[in-house]
């Protein structure tokens, strides 16, 4: 399926500065793991070396955040979007 | 890098962290970055998610729940970031920082904030002392995520 991924600022920087990627995946797993075999910088920025996805890390289809899904194995449909967003948090 | 705002921008982020007082407040900074500067156009005021702490540890765990509240913790939601994003994305604007309030601290970063931050984003924080707004300073975490670097505020009277 051609999907489209959302990337933040701060990760521009390992896509070539490019805002969005498209890709053909039919999952959410697939998508994710086919943006880290592309630009390998944004690897180690979303998954753990274990291969997980870093706990900072939101991803959500359309409106939706995948752990609330299927995670991973969320299927993808034609001109879906996927947003990965940083958690932003803080306090003293 | 530099971090361009007017007076207005500072105005309402002072203004945002009085009114949460004595909680932490939080917002995002829509403008425009260059490979030198960012430009702020827009202040977002959004809720701090830690005043709803059952979806807030759902998605970021406390350590200590009992001692970390909205009053010393801050948690943007990620759906209200990504509305956010979009909607500054469909005018050519971008997220180019946030900022937080530490009521009755100092307006600079902790050991939390550090471990918290993304590198590029400006982090601008202001220091609230006893409900009255003081210091206001801005952040950038480097590359390497060791330290925070201090940003230059650049307020423009508009």
């Amino acid at each position: 399926m051609a999907v489209k991924v959302i990337i933040p600022s701060p990760l521009q920087q390992f896509t070539n500065s490019e805002e969005t990627v498209d890709l053909e995946a039919s999952t959410v797993g697939e998508a994710l793991s086919q943006l880290a075999a592309r630009y390998e910088g944004l690897r180690a920025r979303l998954f753990t070396e274990a291969g997980k996805l870093r706990p900072f890390v939101n991803v959500y289809l359309n409106e939706e955040d995948v752990r609330f899904l299927e995670k991973d194995a969320t299927p993808l449909h034609k001109d879906d979007v996927l947003a990965i967003v940083p958690t932003i948090a803080g306090g003293f | 890098m530099m971090l361009k705002l007017d007076q207005s921008h500072l105005d309402q982020i002072r203004q945002h962290g009085a009114r949460d007082y004595p909680s932490e407040c939080c917002g995002i900074l829509l403008g425009r970055a260059d490979a030198k500067d960012k430009e702020v156009r827009e202040v977002v005021p959004l809720k701090n998610l830690r005043h709803d702490s059952a979806r807030a540890q759902a998605l970021l765990p406390l350590d200590d729940p009992g001692r970390e509240t909205e009053r010393n913790r801050f948690l943007i939601d990620p759906m209200e970031q990504l509305r956010v994003e979009k909607d500054a994305r469909a005018r050519s604007l971008d997220v180019v920082g946030y900022y937080h309030s530490h009521p009755d601290h100092p307006a600079r970063p902790s050991n939390y904030d550090r471990e918290h931050a993304w590198p590029w984003y400006s982090y601008v924080i202001v220091s609230v002392q006893k409900g009255e707004p003081k210091d206001l300073t801005s952040w950038v975490l480097t590359d390497g995520r060791e330290r925070f670097d201090p940003e230059q505020v650049d307020a423009l009277n508009l």
